[in-house]
């Protein structure tokens, strides 16, 4: 069956897709999108989290054809779907809103690649998981990513506590998850600089 | 394999009556499992998530509408107050990101004797509506589970909406693991004080061949805070009634011995987790619960 869906703000379609095909394998091996990662294919190890319609899940328990026409953000997407976010928030009041500079950067980026991230600046998230020292082997790390942007985009100054529950999901063999932490605590400190 | 993406539950149910052998796939996070483990070829995928109907909830006035696809976390994040116990059996389902596409309809739907929600609906006291193209039905949550991973949905049925009962006193659901996260209970235990019609119910999860309630516990823990005039003078529960009570529901267990832990254990801690449970709510009863006019 043909597949139609968004992925990192661009549209998709995927064909020859078998009925009982997970949306990670379409994302991997149809869509050359490897960065959410395959480990256990039962929903154990959330390193394949993507985000669907804005909510994390695991996209090996997501069947292709439940996508389409819905919107999915990989990790190859997350910077600059930060960078959007970033742009439309902290506007409540309307008094901000885009800059003209930000404006002309949004419309020229013939060097920025939704699809790869290549090319693409570092989401604040990524830029601390890699100051944090909180990647080893990098297999979790998309997962997490993907997992913690959403949490510090629901709440940008969690708790400990808070942390841990919106990363029970995503296993990690390497770290021992102290620097993962750590990471997550930085990027909250430095969004609340940014404000 | 097909896969039928009805538009419409009126569709679905057309649909499931042609195929009845469709499987229908809510959230997948049980039926995903099997396909990507090749424990399930089925010739059809019936997909539930474009309708609509299965993700709303409504607050009635003695009923929680809560429609099959309504994902855990949803009921964690807005039924806290109508369903108390669910929402925190809800919050023990595995992960965020499993509890963002798993919902109760699954949970009924698979009827794994260590299905989360089940003593919290056991204890509640709920109906299952389910519809074919021949027209509805409510099956009582108590005759619902049929066997080890079988319920009592005819093969043209779909499960719409779970009728709860909104919470008219405290619950409480606890379950037995290794850990906090991505655990399958070892065993669980659900309980509801229902102070409108001074009965407590309650539902034990992965401690026999289906979920069940204790019913000779419940009903002598009934008759005995009837007879101490308990609902009214609200004095605690002597601990020889509460003994009592856990062991009754410790027997009403009918355990196996598996991987996650042995038939001895689990009989033995739903004993304890019931003892706790009667001390949790009760204590909330007398305090919050109810206005102690004087009382000692
Ligand atoms: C990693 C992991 C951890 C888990 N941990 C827990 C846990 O801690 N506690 C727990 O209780 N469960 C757990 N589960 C199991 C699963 O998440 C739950 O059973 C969940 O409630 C299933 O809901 P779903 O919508 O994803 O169901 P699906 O997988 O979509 O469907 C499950 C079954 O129900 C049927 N079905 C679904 N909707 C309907 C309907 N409307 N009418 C008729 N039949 C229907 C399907 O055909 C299928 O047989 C876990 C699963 C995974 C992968
Ligand atoms: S690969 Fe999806 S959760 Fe492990
Ligand atoms: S860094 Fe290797 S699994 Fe997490």
């Amino acid at each position: 069956m043909r597949v139609n869906f968004t992925v990192n703000g661009r549209p998709q379609e995927a064909d020859d897709v078998w009925e009982g095909e997970s949306l990670l394998y379409v994302l991997r091996e149809r869509l050359g999108l490897p960065g959410s990662k395959n480990a256990c294919e039962q929903g154990e190890c959330g390193s394949c989290t993507v985000r669907l319609d804005g909510v994390p899940v695991c996209s090996c328990l997501v069947a292709a054809g439940q996508v389409e026409g819905r919107e999915v953000v990989t990790v190859e997407g997350l910077a600059e779907f930060a960078k959007e976010r970033e742009a439309h928030s902290g506007c409540a009041s309307g008094a901000c809103g885009t800059s003209i500079d930000e404006a002309k950067r949004w419309e020229a980026k013939p060097a920025q690649d939704s699809q790869t991230g290549e090319g693409v600046e570092l989401s604040p998230i990524q830029q601390a998981f890699i100051d944090a020292g909180a990647v080893q082997c990098g297999f979790c790390t998309p997962g997490l990513l993907v997992a913690a942007d959403e949490m510090l985009e629901r709440n940008p100054s969690p708790t400990d506590a808070d942390i841990r529950e919106a990363l029970s999901g995503n296993l990690c063999r390497c770290t021992g998850y102290e620097k993962i932490l750590d990471a997550v605590r930085l990027a909250a400190a430095r969004q609340g600089e940014a404000v | 394999m097909d896969f039928l993406r009805p538009a419409s539950w009126e569709e679905a149910l057309a649909a499931k009556a042609e195929h009845p052998t469709a499987v229908p796939i809510a959230g997948g996070t049980d039926v995903m499992v099997e396909i990507n483990f090749d424990h399930r070829r089925p010739e059809y995928l019936l997909d539930l998530n474009r309708i609509e109907l299965l993700r709303e909830w409504e607050v009635g006035e003695a009923n929680v509408r809560l429609g099959a696809s309504v994902p855990y976390t949803q009921i964690m994040e807005n039924l806290r107050t109508e369903l108390p116990g669910l929402a925190l059996a809800s919050h023990t389902v595995a992960s965020p990101q499993i509890r963002n596409r798993g919902g109760v309809g699954g949970n009924l739907g698979t009827a794994s004797p260590a299905g989360d929600a089940h003593p919290a609906l056991l204890a509640a006291g709920a109906e299952v509506e389910v519809e074919s193209v021949r027209g509805n039905r409510f099956i009582p949550i108590d005759e619902f589970y049929t066997g080890v991973k079988r319920n009592a949905l005819q093969p043209d049925e779909l499960i719409k909406t779970v009728h709860i009962k909104k919470a008219d006193g405290p619950q409480q659901y606890s379950k037995v693991g290794t850990r906090n996260a991505m655990v399958i209970a070892v065993c669980a235990f659900g309980l509801a004080l229902h102070p409108e019609t001074r009965t407590v119910r309650t539902g034990i999860g992965s401690a026999a061949p289906t979920p069940i309630r204790a019913k000779e516990a419940e009903a002598f823990l009934n008759a005995a805070l009837e007879e101490g005039g308990f609902w009214d003078n609200g004095k605690i529960i002597t601990p020889s009634i509460a003994k009592q009570f856990a062991d009754l529901c410790s027997a009403a267990a009918n355990p196996i011995d598996d991987v996650r832990g042995t038939a001895k254990y689990r009989r033995h801690a739903v004993g304890i987790m019931a003892r706790r449970q009667l001390g949790w709510t009760w204590e909330q009863y007398r305090g919050a619960g109810r206005t102690l006019e004087g009382a000692a």
